[in-house]
Protein backbone atom coordinates (compact mmCIF):
# COMPACT_ATOMS: atom_id res chain seq x y z
CA UNK A 1 0.00 0.00 0.00
CA UNK A 2 2.03 2.73 1.44
CA UNK A 3 5.09 1.33 1.24
CA UNK A 4 6.70 2.70 -2.03
CA UNK A 5 5.72 6.12 -0.17
CA UNK A 6 8.18 4.61 2.69
CA UNK A 7 11.07 3.33 0.83
CA UNK A 8 10.89 6.80 -1.09
CA UNK A 9 11.42 8.51 2.31
CA UNK A 10 14.13 6.25 2.88
CA UNK A 11 16.11 6.84 -0.32
CA UNK A 12 15.53 10.01 -0.43
CA UNK A 13 17.02 10.61 3.02
CA UNK A 14 20.36 8.22 2.60
CA UNK A 15 20.76 10.07 -0.71
CA UNK A 16 21.11 13.40 1.61
CA UNK A 17 23.32 11.56 3.87
CA UNK A 18 25.39 10.43 0.84
CA UNK A 19 26.22 14.65 0.05
CA UNK A 20 28.65 14.02 2.65
CA UNK A 21 30.80 11.06 1.11
CA UNK A 22 30.90 12.24 -2.48
CA UNK A 23 31.73 9.31 -4.55
CA UNK A 24 30.16 6.65 -1.84
CA UNK A 25 28.08 3.57 -2.60
CA UNK A 26 25.14 2.30 -0.32
CA UNK A 27 25.88 -1.32 0.36
CA UNK A 28 23.86 -1.49 3.25
CA UNK A 29 20.18 0.01 4.24
CA UNK A 30 19.32 -0.92 7.75
CA UNK A 31 15.50 -0.17 9.05
CA UNK A 32 14.11 -0.63 12.27
CA UNK A 33 10.79 -1.20 12.41
CA UNK A 34 8.03 -1.46 15.15
CA UNK A 35 5.55 -4.52 15.00
CA UNK A 36 2.59 -1.69 14.97
CA UNK A 37 4.29 0.44 12.07
CA UNK A 38 1.60 -1.11 9.89
CA UNK A 39 4.36 -1.90 7.47
CA UNK A 40 4.71 -4.92 5.27
CA UNK A 41 8.00 -6.20 4.65
CA UNK A 42 7.43 -8.55 1.37
CA UNK A 43 6.15 -5.17 -0.09
CA UNK A 44 9.23 -2.67 1.46
CA UNK A 45 11.57 -5.28 -0.33
CA UNK A 46 9.60 -5.20 -3.71
CA UNK A 47 9.53 -1.61 -3.73
CA UNK A 48 13.33 -1.04 -2.66
CA UNK A 49 14.03 -2.26 -5.93
CA UNK A 50 12.08 -0.08 -8.08
CA UNK A 51 12.86 3.28 -5.80
CA UNK A 52 16.33 2.51 -5.60
CA UNK A 53 17.02 2.25 -9.57
CA UNK A 54 19.47 4.75 -10.93
CA UNK A 55 19.81 5.77 -7.54
CA UNK A 56 23.40 5.35 -5.81
CA UNK A 57 21.31 2.82 -3.70
CA UNK A 58 20.65 0.59 -6.88
CA UNK A 59 21.91 -3.20 -6.25
CA UNK A 60 22.02 -2.38 -2.20
CA UNK A 61 20.58 -4.77 0.24
CA UNK A 62 17.65 -3.76 2.83
CA UNK A 63 17.98 -5.51 5.88
CA UNK A 64 14.48 -4.83 8.06
CA UNK A 65 14.73 -5.61 11.63
CA UNK A 66 10.99 -5.90 13.55
CA UNK A 67 10.88 -4.48 16.95
CA UNK A 68 8.41 -6.10 19.10
CA UNK A 69 5.80 -4.00 20.79
CA UNK A 70 6.74 -3.30 24.33
CA UNK A 71 4.15 -1.51 26.69
CA UNK A 72 4.33 -0.34 30.34
CA UNK A 73 2.14 -1.93 33.24
CA UNK A 74 1.19 -0.09 35.83
CA UNK A 75 0.32 -2.97 37.86
CA UNK A 76 3.59 -4.47 37.73
CA UNK A 77 5.24 -1.27 37.20
CA UNK A 78 7.75 -2.76 34.39
CA UNK A 79 8.05 -2.39 30.63
CA UNK A 80 7.11 -5.46 29.07
CA UNK A 81 6.74 -7.13 25.58
CA UNK A 82 4.05 -8.05 24.40
CA UNK A 83 3.86 -11.54 22.23
CA UNK A 84 1.72 -10.29 19.60
CA UNK A 85 -0.47 -7.61 18.00
CA UNK A 86 -3.90 -9.28 19.00
CA UNK A 87 -4.15 -8.56 23.00
CA UNK A 88 -2.94 -5.39 24.56
CA UNK A 89 -3.03 -6.71 27.79
CA UNK A 90 0.02 -7.28 30.34
CA UNK A 91 1.64 -10.96 29.19
CA UNK A 92 2.38 -11.00 33.50
CA UNK A 93 -0.64 -10.12 34.96
CA UNK A 94 -3.21 -9.34 32.01
CA UNK A 95 -3.80 -5.88 33.23
CA UNK A 96 -4.87 -4.18 30.03
CA UNK A 97 -1.88 -1.99 28.94
CA UNK A 98 -2.11 1.47 27.41
CA UNK A 99 0.86 2.81 27.77
CA UNK A 100 3.48 2.37 24.20
CA UNK A 101 7.16 2.19 24.89
CA UNK A 102 7.68 0.82 21.78
CA UNK A 103 6.47 -0.63 18.53
CA UNK A 104 5.50 2.15 16.10
CA UNK A 105 8.81 2.96 14.79
CA UNK A 106 9.37 3.50 11.57
CA UNK A 107 13.26 4.38 11.36
CA UNK A 108 16.72 4.32 8.97
CA UNK A 109 18.98 2.90 11.77
CA UNK A 110 22.65 3.03 9.36
CA UNK A 111 23.79 2.53 5.88
CA UNK A 112 26.63 0.94 5.27
CA UNK A 113 28.74 2.78 2.19
CA UNK A 114 32.19 2.07 0.09
CA UNK A 115 33.80 4.80 0.29
CA UNK A 116 35.96 4.95 -3.31
CA UNK A 117 37.98 8.26 -2.19
CA UNK A 118 39.08 6.46 1.04
CA UNK A 119 41.08 3.75 -1.39
CA UNK A 120 42.31 6.38 -3.29
CA UNK A 121 44.02 8.25 -0.69
CA UNK A 122 44.96 5.11 1.20
CA UNK B 1 38.21 0.17 -0.59
CA UNK B 2 36.77 1.59 2.67
CA UNK B 3 33.88 0.16 4.03
CA UNK B 4 32.01 2.08 6.93
CA UNK B 5 28.57 2.24 8.83
CA UNK B 6 26.98 5.39 8.80
CA UNK B 7 24.59 5.92 11.73
CA UNK B 8 21.48 8.05 11.03
CA UNK B 9 18.93 6.53 13.81
CA UNK B 10 16.62 9.26 12.05
CA UNK B 11 12.54 8.46 11.19
CA UNK B 12 11.53 7.59 7.83
CA UNK B 13 8.74 10.03 7.88
CA UNK B 14 10.43 12.64 9.31
CA UNK B 15 9.56 15.48 6.85
CA UNK B 16 5.94 14.42 8.15
CA UNK B 17 6.41 14.46 11.13
CA UNK B 18 8.19 17.82 11.27
CA UNK B 19 5.78 19.21 9.35
CA UNK B 20 2.25 17.92 11.62
CA UNK B 21 4.65 19.08 14.67
CA UNK B 22 3.99 22.49 13.30
CA UNK B 23 0.51 22.35 12.11
CA UNK B 24 0.01 21.11 15.60
CA UNK B 25 1.77 23.93 16.94
CA UNK B 26 -0.65 26.02 14.79
CA UNK B 27 -3.71 24.60 15.59
CA UNK B 28 -2.98 25.11 19.42
CA UNK B 29 -2.37 28.46 19.13
CA UNK B 30 -5.71 29.36 17.07
CA UNK B 31 -7.25 27.79 19.78
CA UNK B 32 -9.14 25.09 17.25
CA UNK B 33 -9.96 20.81 17.70
CA UNK B 34 -8.36 19.01 14.83
CA UNK B 35 -9.76 16.00 14.21
CA UNK B 36 -8.64 12.93 12.16
CA UNK B 37 -11.37 10.82 10.73
CA UNK B 38 -10.47 7.08 9.77
CA UNK B 39 -12.23 4.36 8.58
CA UNK B 40 -12.48 1.39 5.47
CA UNK B 41 -14.23 2.39 2.55
CA UNK B 42 -17.98 2.64 2.79
CA UNK B 43 -17.89 2.97 6.97
CA UNK B 44 -20.01 5.67 6.92
CA UNK B 45 -17.67 9.19 7.51
CA UNK B 46 -18.71 11.18 4.79
CA UNK B 47 -22.97 10.92 6.49
CA UNK B 48 -21.94 10.93 10.08
CA UNK B 49 -19.23 14.06 9.32
CA UNK B 50 -22.25 15.39 7.63
CA UNK B 51 -24.09 15.17 11.08
CA UNK B 52 -21.36 16.09 13.00
CA UNK B 53 -21.02 19.32 10.97
CA UNK B 54 -24.70 20.36 11.03
CA UNK B 55 -25.47 19.29 14.51
CA UNK B 56 -22.18 21.65 15.92
CA UNK B 57 -23.36 24.39 13.42
CA UNK B 58 -26.72 24.73 14.98
CA UNK B 59 -25.37 24.50 18.38
CA UNK B 60 -23.70 27.67 16.76
CA UNK B 61 -19.91 26.03 16.94
CA UNK B 62 -17.60 27.31 14.01
CA UNK B 63 -16.65 24.25 12.32
CA UNK B 64 -14.77 23.60 8.55
CA UNK B 65 -13.54 20.23 7.27
CA UNK B 66 -10.92 18.48 4.81
CA UNK B 67 -11.56 15.35 2.82
CA UNK B 68 -9.58 13.51 1.50
CA UNK B 69 -10.24 11.22 -1.90
CA UNK B 70 -8.24 9.40 -3.99
CA UNK B 71 -10.48 11.49 -7.15
CA UNK B 72 -14.01 12.84 -7.12
CA UNK B 73 -15.29 15.98 -5.05
CA UNK B 74 -18.26 14.58 -4.32
CA UNK B 75 -17.62 14.50 -0.58
CA UNK B 76 -16.56 17.95 -0.60
CA UNK B 77 -20.02 18.89 -2.00
CA UNK B 78 -22.07 16.75 0.28
CA UNK B 79 -20.52 18.20 2.98
CA UNK B 80 -20.73 21.46 2.29
CA UNK B 81 -24.65 21.08 2.33
CA UNK B 82 -24.00 21.66 5.87
CA UNK B 83 -23.31 25.41 5.32
CA UNK B 84 -19.46 24.85 6.70
CA UNK B 85 -16.26 25.90 4.65
CA UNK B 86 -15.18 22.11 3.15
CA UNK B 87 -12.20 21.71 0.63
CA UNK B 88 -11.93 18.76 -1.34
CA UNK B 89 -7.89 17.17 -0.93
CA UNK B 90 -7.27 14.66 -4.25
CA UNK B 91 -4.45 12.42 -3.57
CA UNK B 92 -4.58 10.88 -7.19
CA UNK B 93 -4.16 7.16 -6.19
CA UNK B 94 -2.07 8.05 -2.65
CA UNK B 95 -3.75 5.66 -0.26
CA UNK B 96 -3.68 8.52 2.64
CA UNK B 97 -3.36 11.91 3.80
CA UNK B 98 -0.15 13.71 4.38
CA UNK B 99 0.44 16.38 6.87
CA UNK B 100 2.08 18.03 3.70
CA UNK B 101 -1.72 18.17 1.69
CA UNK B 102 -3.55 18.96 4.79
CA UNK B 103 -0.95 22.03 5.21
CA UNK B 104 -1.78 23.52 1.64
CA UNK B 105 -5.32 23.16 1.53
CA UNK B 106 -5.64 25.54 4.95
CA UNK B 107 -4.16 28.12 3.11
CA UNK B 108 -6.53 31.45 3.53
CA UNK B 109 -8.25 29.91 6.01
CA UNK B 110 -8.05 32.19 9.54
CA UNK B 111 -8.01 29.00 11.57
CA UNK B 112 -8.55 31.37 14.84
CA UNK B 113 -12.51 31.73 13.62
CA UNK B 114 -12.67 28.17 13.75
CA UNK B 115 -13.67 25.61 16.61
CA UNK B 116 -13.38 22.54 15.36
CA UNK B 117 -11.60 21.17 11.83
CA UNK B 118 -12.33 17.61 10.77
CA UNK B 119 -10.36 15.96 8.19
CA UNK B 120 -11.79 13.00 6.33
CA UNK B 121 -8.94 10.33 5.47
CA UNK B 122 -9.00 8.59 2.76
CA UNK B 123 -11.05 5.28 3.27
CA UNK B 124 -8.29 2.75 4.29
CA UNK B 125 -7.19 1.18 7.44
CA UNK B 126 -3.45 0.68 6.84
CA UNK B 127 -1.51 3.85 5.73
CA UNK B 128 -3.22 6.92 7.05
CA UNK B 129 -2.11 5.04 10.57
CA UNK B 130 1.51 6.34 10.40
CA UNK B 131 1.08 9.66 8.91
CA UNK B 132 0.23 12.37 11.48
CA UNK B 133 -1.88 14.98 9.99
CA UNK B 134 -1.00 17.63 13.46
CA UNK B 135 -4.45 16.04 14.61
CA UNK B 136 -5.20 16.18 18.51
CA UNK B 137 -7.69 13.22 18.05
CA UNK B 138 -7.65 10.76 16.12
CA UNK B 139 -11.13 8.93 15.31
CA UNK B 140 -10.91 5.18 14.20
CA UNK B 141 -14.65 3.89 12.57
CA UNK B 142 -16.50 0.85 12.03
CA UNK B 143 -19.82 0.21 11.09
CA UNK B 144 -22.25 -2.57 12.32
CA UNK B 145 -22.00 -3.67 8.69
CA UNK B 146 -18.56 -4.32 8.95
CA UNK B 147 -16.73 -7.73 10.90
CA UNK B 148 -16.74 -7.17 14.92
CA UNK B 149 -13.07 -8.79 14.90
CA UNK B 150 -12.09 -5.39 11.89
CA UNK B 151 -9.98 -4.34 15.12
CA UNK B 152 -8.07 -6.94 15.71
CA UNK B 153 -7.37 -7.27 11.82
CA UNK B 154 -6.30 -3.65 12.02
CA UNK B 155 -4.76 -2.89 15.32
CA UNK B 156 -2.25 -0.64 14.50
CA UNK B 157 -5.12 1.97 13.59
CA UNK B 158 -7.67 1.26 16.74
CA UNK B 159 -4.26 1.01 18.58
CA UNK B 160 -3.27 4.54 17.77
CA UNK B 161 -7.01 5.97 17.79
CA UNK B 162 -8.12 8.25 20.77
CA UNK B 163 -11.91 7.67 19.97
CA UNK B 164 -13.88 4.91 18.45
CA UNK B 165 -17.20 5.23 16.62
CA UNK B 166 -19.16 2.40 15.84
CA UNK B 167 -21.55 3.67 12.82
CA UNK B 168 -25.32 2.78 11.55
CA UNK B 169 -26.51 1.49 14.49
CA UNK B 170 -29.61 1.50 13.20
CA UNK B 171 -28.57 -1.27 10.93
CA UNK B 172 -27.36 -3.92 14.14
CA UNK B 173 -30.00 -5.85 14.22
CA UNK B 174 -30.89 -7.05 10.74
CA UNK B 175 -26.61 -7.34 10.06
CA UNK B 176 -26.45 -9.62 13.15
CA UNK B 177 -24.13 -7.41 14.82
CA UNK B 178 -22.79 -8.98 17.99
CA UNK B 179 -22.01 -5.88 19.82
CA UNK B 180 -20.28 -7.08 23.30
CA UNK B 181 -17.45 -8.64 20.87
CA UNK B 182 -17.30 -5.34 18.72
CA UNK B 183 -16.44 -3.70 21.94
CA UNK B 184 -14.44 -6.26 23.83
CA UNK B 185 -12.38 -6.31 20.25
CA UNK B 186 -12.04 -2.27 20.02
CA UNK B 187 -10.90 -2.58 24.32
CA UNK B 188 -8.29 -5.70 23.62
CA UNK B 189 -6.85 -3.65 21.07
CA UNK B 190 -7.35 0.06 22.73
CA UNK B 191 -7.78 -0.34 26.74
CA UNK B 192 -9.61 2.45 27.72
CA UNK B 193 -10.49 4.41 24.23
CA UNK B 194 -13.62 6.15 24.54
CA UNK B 195 -16.40 4.19 22.57
CA UNK B 196 -19.63 5.87 20.63
CA UNK B 197 -22.38 4.51 19.14
CA UNK B 198 -23.92 6.37 16.40
CA UNK B 199 -26.62 6.70 13.99
CA UNK B 200 -26.10 9.48 11.82
CA UNK B 201 -29.17 9.07 10.19
CA UNK B 202 -31.61 8.57 13.39
CA UNK B 203 -29.32 11.10 15.44
CA UNK B 204 -28.82 7.86 17.81
CA UNK B 205 -25.96 8.70 20.04
CA UNK B 206 -25.04 11.73 18.55
CA UNK B 207 -25.49 14.28 21.92
CA UNK B 208 -22.48 12.07 23.90
CA UNK B 209 -20.62 12.62 20.74
CA UNK B 210 -21.06 16.25 20.44
CA UNK B 211 -20.86 16.46 24.40
CA UNK B 212 -17.58 14.70 24.41
CA UNK B 213 -16.57 17.33 21.10
CA UNK B 214 -17.37 20.10 23.31
CA UNK B 215 -15.52 18.23 26.04
CA UNK B 216 -12.27 18.56 24.38
CA UNK B 217 -11.85 21.69 23.33
CA UNK B 218 -9.07 23.97 24.30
Amino acid sequence: MHELSIVSSVVDQVIETLNAYPGARVKEVRLRLGALSAVIEDSLQFCYGIAAEGTPLEGSVLIVKVLPIIMHCDSCNADVELPGVQSFRCPQCDTPVSDLRQGRELEIESIEIEDEEETVKS
Amino acid sequence: MTTRIVELRQGILKKNDELARDLRGRFTTAGVLVLNLVSSPGTGKTTFLERTLRDLREGGARVAALVGDLETDNDARRLAASGAPVRQINTHGICHLEAEMVSKHLDGWQLADLDYLFIENVGNLVCPSSYDLGERIRVALLSVTEGEDKPLKYPTLFNSADAAIITKIDLAEPCGFDRETALHNIHEIRPGIKIFEVSAKSGAGMAGWLQYLREQRP
